[in-house]
């Protein structure tokens, strides 16, 4: 195996991650800041392709499809928050989980009412389009380098937010003690709501940007939910910078695990039956690696102390 | 996606009214979740056929298994143990059927697959009442190998999900073909990111790569691989090229070669005549899965001439086997097992306008059976 | 007599009467559709205890459904086929005997919960409902990639197995022996939830310093009841393995534990009778909404929403009134 291949595979792992911490940042932050599990933040992600791809059909521009999906995610966010899980807050995680799986009934019944039971196509920009070549010679798509520096200006971008603005203040502030900062005359369900748009909307940009190297279908967001909560869970729930070392691990562990593990097995194994164990064991390893890390702390990498 | 949990969306489609010797059909298939077009086409071309018979004495009742074993195996025990139906059909996945087809048959009823082909049923677990009209599971995999071959490859890159549909293509693909393999992968089922395998396929040195990767995870990789830009040259079997994914693919999927038993441009008369009547009803070009559906109601029709399943199960049994129905595939027999011996063909993607579609190029195999039939005991 | 009693009679009357009749009028899906209640009824006991009395929220009980449905499945395999399970020192056959299967079952899931509840205990509050459902998601896709036993097809058993002295291919049959276990699983329940060591969970719930304070071991009664929990669960994985005649990994999927989750919640968490109103409401519901439309699931949906959001404390809690226990 040559380290040009390893560098790739890396490359992809890391593409992987940061498209995980787009999903894993909204979840974690509405976790921290309102103590809510959201389950239906997959749905999220895939009202975000399905109108990012339904905007490209119409105008061909795939700026616009992005901005679309955004704000069509942040608006179907802010209408259930303000609808639905606003009564939530104060029940236990129980509640949560039932009533915002029921949303996911909703959503994906919906979705398949409006947009029929057919994959839908969304292409990749022709801007971005096709291979380029990086050095060492290194063959990679463009469109999913691109996909690594949205990702991290992304992360920057709420890094800042959270860190020097004064909304950002807030959302900190709102983590540590709700009632206080109530009681200090800040708007408490605005803010709420603003957060839970601002994750919604990045559900909803991640549906997109990965709506166009993959197909968009009803359905399209569990996976990805499953693994955005695994992906906070190993990083600590709450913690933005938990998410982002979690989603890189998550992603480099998975498209890793798939590569090297069959490998590993076939130094002592014949090739077919270490290919199938090989695969089998890989599809396991995020949750393996999941199981161990609470077991080691309990509370994740940069979690809160219970 | 969908809750699993016994649905009823009875969707009673009573051609007619009640007449004397009525037969009752049911039909359980996917229609709701992500593979819910395969079954979508499957019932249209199934409804399609028996519009045209216009027969007023067959009652047909559709289902919607969510895709779900446990869903398939209470809507079966329903509609043997509440709606009295004397044929089944429609089940489109594998897994689906081997919960479904044993027990159905063993309660005398009749079942008829226009899509799944397990090798448990083509092989040890035959029945003397279950056919199956479409293929059994390797045929179009085989296919592929076969072509391969012809092709002059030599070093092929082959992959497919870790399940036993997936285990069971590669096999087929390496039954026929005859070079060597420059890699094979197993990825995960239901896997939408393939830029590993890709970057495995780039590092390999292999001359042809074959995939066997159904549903969303084909348009996923299609896509991935076109942008990719790498040109080894790609074949597959067509579940990854019917109809409504191509759409979903676009441009990637030109010029990919894949093997299929059914054309749109096959040239037959009942095949023109299936085709320009299909998108006259619903609007848009038929799939395999629908013309799969169209013939399974055919052969059905096509025995419902010579006997009734309710009064006379054995020549009603004959008849299925002797197949004289007018098959959009040309061609059709039933080997000893009750599967098709057909030809499998080699196909092209291509676009017409705005629509993707697939031309024929070839034959891949000639009057093909399977590989199981000789274990097949009844 | 209070409400709840009431309440619990009428579903009692109901889950006898309804089968019953249907018997009668020769309804055989009826019974089917109960028998399938029913058995969901006892997955949903099982998490209930769990849940309820330990306060810990498992999105993991899957695992211990699936166990139980492959303990039917691949003992049923191995003597349908006449091939022996184990075949080394001594030899190890299949079976097709209801009573053995549901002592491998019981015995499977209750160790399985033994080794996931050591693990998953050290955690808690959502950390302990994601380690579950990662545990869920391990066995998930084990048994999808595992072709010994099917992988994703799953197992066949061609015919029901059977119990000693009754015909299981006799729907009313088979449904008097799922109801009955349900019973026996109900009154276990009923018997914890009254001992010292049930009382000592209940204060380990809600006040567990207190609890540590006196000298009394709260981590291991949570780990008691997750097992007895996990056991129960497994039991009723193998009956619906054998109303299916089939096994697949999706009764290992997340959203089989979430379905009986909701079973219990929907009915009310912590009562005696909050599963069994659930599961029975929860198939009802199916049944009538799935001849409404081909989106029913968006009904569905908006029903349970309706229930968390305006009927807390489940359909129990709607009808008898807030729980004298609690509090």
């Amino acid at each position: 195996m040559s380290a040009i291949l390893i560098v790739e595979q890396v490359l992809n792992g890391l593409q992987f991650g940061v498209m995980l911490f787009l999903m894993a940042a909204g979840l974690t932050l509405i976790f921290g800041v309102m103590g809510l599990i959201n389950l239906a933040h997959g749905s999220l992600y895939m009202v975000g392709a399905f109108v990012a791809a339904t905007v490209a059909g119409l105008t061909g521009s795939f700026l616009l499809a992005l901005i679309a999906a955004m704000a069509a995610a942040a608006m179907a966010g802010a209408v259930i928050e303000m609808s639905v899980i606003r009564r939530l807050y104060h029940t236990d995680h129980l509640d949560q989980v039932l009533a915002t799986f029921a949303l996911i009934l909703i959503f994906s019944e919906g979705t398949r009412a409006i947009f029929g039971s057919f994959p839908l196509y969304l292409d990749t920009p022709a801007l971005l389009s096709g291979p380029v070549t990086l050095p060492l010679g290194i063959e990679y798509p463009r469109y999913r380098l691109a996909l690594i520096a949205a990702g991290l200006a992304v992360a920057l971008g709420l890094w800042l937010l959270i860190a020097k603005t004064r909304i950002g203040i807030q959302i900190r502030a709102g983590e540590n003690d709700r009632e206080m900062i109530a009681a200090l005359g800040v708007d408490i369900r605005t803010l709420y709501t603003f957060v839970f748009a601002l994750g919604a909307a990045l559900a909803g940009l991640a549906g997109a940007l990965v709506g166009a190297i993959q197909s968009v279908q009803v359905g399209m967001g569990e996976p990805v939910l499953i693994l955005a909560f695994v992906v906070i869970v190993i990083g600590g729930i709450g913690s933005i910078k938990g998410a982002f070392v979690g989603a890189l691990i998550v992603g480099l562990t998975d498209t890793l695990g798939g590569i090297f593990l069959p490998e590993l097995f076939k130094l002592f194994m014949e090739p077919a039956s270490a290919t199938q164990i090989g695969a089998s064991l890989s599809s396991m390893a995020i949750y393996l690696l999941m199981a161990a890390v609470l077991i080691w702390r309990p509370t994740g990498l940069y979690g809160v102390r219970a | 996606m969908t809750l699993k949990g016994i649905l009823l969306s009875a969707s009673m489609i009573a051609l007619a009214g009640a007449a004397t010797a009525e037969t009752r059909i049911g039909m359980i298939t996917t229609l709701s979740g992500g593979g819910a077009s395969l079954g979508i086409d499957v019932r249209d071309g199934f409804l399609l056929a028996m519009e045209q018979a216009g027969r007023d004495d067959i009652t047909l009742i559709v289902e919607d298994d969510e895709q779900a074993p446990d869903v398939a195996v209470q809507l079966a025990d329903r509609m043997i143990q509440a709606e009295d139906v004397d044929i089944m059909t429609g089940i489109i996945w594998s897994n689906l059927a081997m919960a479904v087809v044993p027990s159905v048959t063993a309660q005398g009823v009749f079942y008829l697959s226009p899509n799944a082909g397990p090798s448990q049923l083509a092989g040890r677990g035959c029945n003397p009442n279950y056919f199956n009209v479409a293929w059994q599971n390797d045929n179009l995999h085989e296919a592929a190998g076969a072509y391969a071959n012809s092709a002059g490859y030599s070093n092929s890159f082959i992959l497919a999900p870790n399940y036993p549909a997936g285990q069971d293509a590669l096999a087929g693909y390496k039954r026929f073909y005859e070079g060597e393999l420059a890699g094979e992968l197993y990825t995960q089922l239901g896997q939408t990111d393939y830029a590993a395998e890709i970057a495995q396929i780039r590092a390999s040195g292999a001359d042809s790569v074959f995939f066997f990767l159904p549903g969303g995870m084909g348009i996923s990789f299609l896509r991935q691989y076109g942008d990719s830009g790498l040109d080894i040259p790609v074949i597959g079997p067509a579940f990854s090229f019917d109809q409504n994914i191509l759409q979903a693919v676009g441009a990637d999927a030109l010029g990919v070669v894949n093997t299929s038993q059914w054309s749109p441009d096959l040239d037959n008369e009942a095949n023109a005549a299936f085709v320009a009547a299909y998108q006259e009803a619903y609007g848009r070009l038929p799939s395999l899965y629908a013309s799969q559906g169209f013939d399974t109601a055919n052969l059905i029709l096509s025995a419902l001439e010579v006997a009734s399943p309710a009064d006379d199960p054995d020549a009603f049994r004959e008849a299925l086997r002797a197949a004289d129905f007018v098959s959009t595939r040309g061609d059709f027999a039933f080997g000893p097992n009750h599967h098709p011996i057909q030809d499998i063909y080699v196909r092209e993607v291509v676009q017409e306008g705005d629509i993707f579609t697939n031309r024929l190029v070839g034959v891949a195999l000639e009057d093909r059976g399977d590989a199981y039939a000789a274990e097949c005991q009844m | 007599m209070s409400r709840e009693g009431y309440v619990n009679a009428a579903l009692v009357a109901a889950l006898i009467g309804v089968p019953l009749w249907a018997h009668l009028a020769g309804e055989p899906f009826t019974i089917t559709l109960a028998t399938r209640a029913v058995i969901f009824a006892l997955a949903a006991v099982g998490l209930n205890l769990a849940l309820g009395l330990g306060g810990m929220v498992s999105f993991g009980h899957a695992v211990f459904f699936g166990l139980g449905g492959y303990a039917m499945g691949i003992l049923a395999h191995h003597a349908q086929n006449f091939l022996p399970l184990y075949d080394g020192l001594f030899l190890i056959e299949g079976t097709k005997s209801m009573p053995v299967i549901w002592l491998v079952a019981i015995t499977v899931s209750a160790l399985a919960a033994l080794l996931i509840g050591l693990l998953s205990l050290r955690t808690s509050g959502v950390y302990f409902i994601m380690i579950t459902l990662a545990f869920g998601q391990m066995f998930y896709y084990f048994t999808i990639s595992w072709s010994a036993y099917g992988g994703e097809d799953g197992l066949s058993i061609w015919v029901r197995n059977g119990f000693p002295g009754l015909n299981t291919l006799d729907p009313i049959q088979f449904y008097a022996l799922c109801f009955t276990l349900l019973c026996a699983a109900l009154w276990l329940t009923h018997r914890i939830a009254r001992s010292p060591f049930g009382l000592m969970l209940n204060a380990t719930r809600q006040v567990p310093h207190r609890v540590e304070t006196v000298g009394l071991d709260g981590q291991r009664a949570k780990l008691v009841v997750f097992v007895i929990s996990g056991a129960i669960t497994g039991l009723a994985g193998a009956l619906f393995a054998d109303l299916n005649r089939f096994v697949s990994p999706t009764m290992f999927s997340w959203h089989m534990s979430g379905e009986i989750m909701i079973f219990v919640i929907l009915g009310g968490v912590a009562r005696l009778f909050g599963p069994v109103a659930g599961a029975v409401l929860f198939v009802a519901m199916e049944h009538v909404l799935g001849d409404l439309s081909d989106y029913w699931h968006i009904y569905l949906g908006a029903l349970l929403l309706g229930i968390v959001l305006f009927a807390r404390g489940g359909v129990v809690g709607l009808l008898a009134g807030r729980a004298k226990s609690h509090d």
